[in-house]
């Protein structure tokens, strides 16, 4: 597809685009975007990120954080919540007046059945839950409804607050209609084959119609407890070529293109009718070494290789605005996040550090890369500067899955990608960066570090214990603590924390672009 | 010599007469072919879903999922059973149309299909309709004037049509006559303001918009399939237009048409009538093979045009690793192709009085 975006941006030079006047509804965001990571329309399943900003949109959760400052946490669909004095029950005060889609009012009961129901289906984004010691045995037990208006959660052990409040700001915490979704129960799915592609909820917008890989459309909702928006619909089309994207937004028959390249990217800044605008992601860019590998497992070789990335020059020329140098394992803006970046490109330092683990000489290594042009680009760049070290670096290309299938089964070198966390408490990435609770290959947990093979017991304990650390000021010391250890002797180069671009015609405003996918929120937007 | 059996029995075999009475004999040939060739294709895909270097349930779970959620959906998948038992598994439920849900839509496949095929059949249709309709008197014309300039003209604009890419026609004229011009609509099927207006019933809008009466629908979606089906129009007209080129070369030069024009016969009738009515019956093989080939979904064009057709559905199932939906589609695809060869075989006999 990079090809076809490259060819057009020349065809565009030739032929300067001249906008007409915008052709869409003026009740109307339409949006283009590549929604075709949509795989289900169930907040108890969704994990991926077009789908979180669909819930991010369509439902609300019992707590919510402001996007322009994750630390501050606010109620949402709790109104107040209070917590025991041995710190494992939490009382939550659902907030008045709120109701569904379907006109059924909003209670603790569909609260409680929403948490159950999360536990007792299983999917993949359970686990955010079940790490507070609910199990499918014992959640309807203690996630209950004490009455109409209250909800008592009852937690294994006494957490740090902060966590399990993060966590509840995950779509899998999001709250749906217990009766619209019992109403359509199939041996004992709780509703899970209907929702999958239905909706029951209670956020700013309702689900119109989905089409996968075509078209997501949203009507607003009327009743909206925080006030009706003031579009009546948003549309977002599947168009996962940059080049198109770029014309329709030139030609205003889209509001906001959400996927387009550098170049096109470059090329908007001189219309007049468009503004581009960014939005700091908690998404990381990293690389990482197999530990299985005995060049890599070298202290000194894992060092040398975090002064052979020229962090500075690929943010600026190949990310171009979309990416900023980061090299802890916390993005910034969530609790304890370390912004010092210790490491720049200094090939005497790295080559000094490889004689030291006596690869003088250098040494050969693959690193499996998925084919997007960006991933590629940088791992081009590596090559480049771990070559300068005598590291010869061989890229091996392939299908996202496929580099993922490998990576998961530990049989990479180098592994490059991208994480995003699951939800906005630190111990999200924590858990998976800095904890390996047993290496053995069939291990049940396996984690970022498993996948690396790095054994790590000592690491593994500290975060475990920052968990239950009560207090949020010496809870963000530990988590910087165990940055700057990370930092330092872990396999993994963190090198940038992403940015997401937009760009949109100038008479759309107020889109914004949260921390996370799901918080990309389309309530406030208006347009003249 | 009485016959040995009742009546449809064989005769002697020494004697070289069929076992079976021809008709009969000539329909179990064919399904024996085509059954083979449906079985040949099962296995062919069967083993394509299973040797690419995809985890399958990494697709349904996604990267993060947690052991036990990893397993349990394996098992909901059958991956843990023997290679020749699912195989066994595969074909039952390909034989009885179900291809299993989709990974990515949670939709069963043949239902995905159904929805997405209409918009490729629409599109493929008018291509294919294009392509006849102008590269078959293209061919003529080239062939007449063999050597001449309109010969050369068509030669070049045939190549052309073969040569450059269609994804890079795609754009260039999406930016001279959507960007520039404003005289066609854009990539997709609708306006967004016409969306919802109608209800489908084929899948095929510029059908449904009739069948519900709304012109205005009718000629928004006219405004956006123009320029895609003129590009598989040029696509398909480029390929029939030297076949049918060669095909009247070779006609020409029969002596009939000599005789003919000894005859007397005007200049125009012998190549409309004489000639090309002779031309017609390989044509027939070429149009449709042209159509299949469209049918399948030519991927850039509806990822140009964000098209939702067969071949987008396909290519994101890929890029998804949802190998239900890449299988079910590619047996589809393979049914068309098998059920146009057979169609082409049908017409040839009607046209050719001597295969009948």
């Amino acid at each position: 597809m990079n090809n076809i975006a490259g060819l057009l941006s020349g065809v565009l030079l030739m032929l300067a685009v001249q906008s007409a006047p915008a052709g869409t509804p003026r009740d109307t965001l339409v949006m283009a975007h590549a929604i075709d990571d949509i795989i289900t329309l169930d907040p108890a399943e969704i994990f991926e990120f077009s789908g979180a900003e669909y819930a991010g949109n369509t439902y609300d959760r019992l707590i919510g954080y402001d996007v322009n400052d994750v630390a501050k946490l606010f109620g949402v669909v709790a109104e107040s919540w209070t917590l025991s004095a041995d710190g494992k029950a939490y009382t939550f005060k659902i907030r008045p007046g709120i109701v569904f889609a379907s006109g059924n009012p909003l209670t603790a009961e569909d609260a409680a059945f929403s948490l159950q129901r999360a536990i007792l289906l299983n999917k993949s984004p359970a686990f955010i839950l079940g790490q507070f010691g609910f199990t499918a045995a014992n959640v309807r037990e203690k996630i209950r409804a004490v009455d109409p208006a209250t909800l008592l959660l009852e937690t294994d052990r006494a957490y740090a607050p902060t966590f399990l409040l993060y966590c509840l700001t995950a779509t899998v915490g999001a709250v749906v209609d217990k009766q619209e979704v019992m109403k359509h129960e199939q041996n004992g799915d709780l509703g899970h084959g209907w929702l999958r592609t239905a909706y029951a909820g209670s956020g700013p917008f309702v689900l119109r119609q989905w089409k996968p890989n075509e078209v997501l459309a949203l009507d607003r909702h009327a009743a909206y407890w925080g006030g009706a928006p003031a579009l009546r619909r948003v549309v977002i089309r599947h168009i996962i070529e940059p080049a198109t994207q770029r014309l329709l937004l030139e030609k205003g028959d889209i509001d906001i293109a959400r996927k387009l390249g550098a170049d096109q990217l470059e090329s908007l800044k001189s219309n007049p009718a468009i503004r581009i605008r960014r939005g700091e992601k908690g998404d990381l860019y990293y690389f990482s070494l197999n530990q299985k590998n005995p060049n890599l497992a070298k202290p000194q070789v894992r060092q040398a290789v975090k002064y052979l990335v020229d962090y500075q020059g690929i943010a600026a020329t190949l990310m171009n605005g979309r990416a900023t140098v980061q090299q802890a394992f916390l993005p910034r803006g969530m609790l304890g996040a370390l912004t010092e970046t210790p490491f720049s490109l200094d090939v005497a330092k790295a080559k000094g550090l490889l004689a030291e683990a006596g690869l003088a000489g250098g040494f050969s290594v693959t690193m499996d890369t998925r084919n997007s042009a960006e991933i590629m680009e940088i791992a081009q760049s590596l090559q480049a500067t771990f070559a300068q070290a005598g590291i010869q670096l061989t890229i091996s290309p392939a299908d996202n899955k496929q580099v993922l299938t490998k990576y998961r089964a530990r049989t990479h070198d180098i592994y490059i990608g991208r994480w995003g966390s699951d939800y906005q408490d630190p111990h999200a990435n924590a858990s998976t960066f800095a904890s390996n609770p047993d290496n053995a290959d069939g291990a049940p947990v396996k984690t970022l570090a498993w996948r690396n093979a790095w054994d790590i017991p000592t690491l593994t304990q500290e975060t475990a214990a920052a968990i239950l650390e009560r207090d949020p000021d010496r809870r963000a010391r530990r988590y910087l603590e165990l940055q700057r250890e990370h930092q330092q002797t872990s396999p993994f180069v963190i090198l940038f924390q992403e940015t997401e671009v937009i760009a949109e015609r100038n008479n759309v405003h107020g889109f914004v672009i949260g921390p996370a996918f799901d918080s990309n929120r389309y309530a406030g937007v208006t347009k003249e | 010599m009485v016959a040995p059996f009742g009546p449809i029995a064989m005769t002697n075999p020494v004697r070289g007469k069929p076992w079976l009475p021809r008709p009969l004999a000539s329909a179990l040939n064919l399904a024996a072919t085509v059954g083979f060739t449906f079985l040949g294709l099962l296995f062919v895909t069967f083993l394509i879903g299973r040797v690419v270097p995809i985890d399958p349930v990494l697709a349904a779970v996604g990267d993060r999922a947690p052991a036990e959620v990893y397993e349990r959906v394996r098992i909901e998948l059958g991956l843990h059973l023997p290679l020749w038992q699912q195989f066994l598994i595969y074909v039952k439920q390909a034989m009885t149309g179900d291809f299993g849900v989709s990974v990515v839509t949670a939709n069963p496949v043949s239902e995905d299909i159904k929805r997405v095929f209409p918009a490729t059949i629409e599109l493929a249709t008018l291509g294919t309709f294009i392509g006849v309709v102008c590269g078959i008197p293209m061919g003529v014309l080239a062939a007449v004037h063999k050597g001449k300039w309109p010969d050369q003209l068509i030669r070049v604009v045939g190549l052309l049509g073969y040569s450059v890419p269609i994804f890079w026609l795609g754009l260039l004229g999406l930016l001279v006559f959507y960007a520039r011009l404003d005289w066609i609509g854009g990539p997709g099927r609708l306006d967004i303001a016409y969306d919802y207006r109608v209800d489908p019933v084929t899948g095929m809008l510029l059908v449904d918009s009739l069948l519900a009466g709304d012109t205005a629908v009718f000629w928004n979606a006219v405004s956006h399939i123009i320029l895609p089906a003129s590009l598989l129009g040029y696509f398909s007209l480029a390929y029939i237009s030297r076949m049918t080129r060669s095909f009247m070369l070779e006609q020409l030069g029969q002596e009939y048409i000599v005789t003919a024009r000894v005859k007397g016969l005007s200049e125009a009738r012998v190549i409309w009538r004489h000639a090309l009515g002779n031309v017609l019956v390989p044509l027939v093989t070429v149009v449709a093979l042209s159509f299949a080939n469209l049918l399948e979904g030519s991927v850039l064009t509806e990822i140009v045009f964000a098209w939702p057709g067969l071949g987008q559905y396909i290519t994101a199932s890929l890029l998804n690793a949802d190998m239900n939906a890449v299988l079910g589609g590619t047996l589809v695809v393979g049914a068309v192709f098998i059920g146009l060869n057979l169609l082409a075989d049908g017409l040839y006999r009607l046209l050719d009085p001597r295969a009948r």
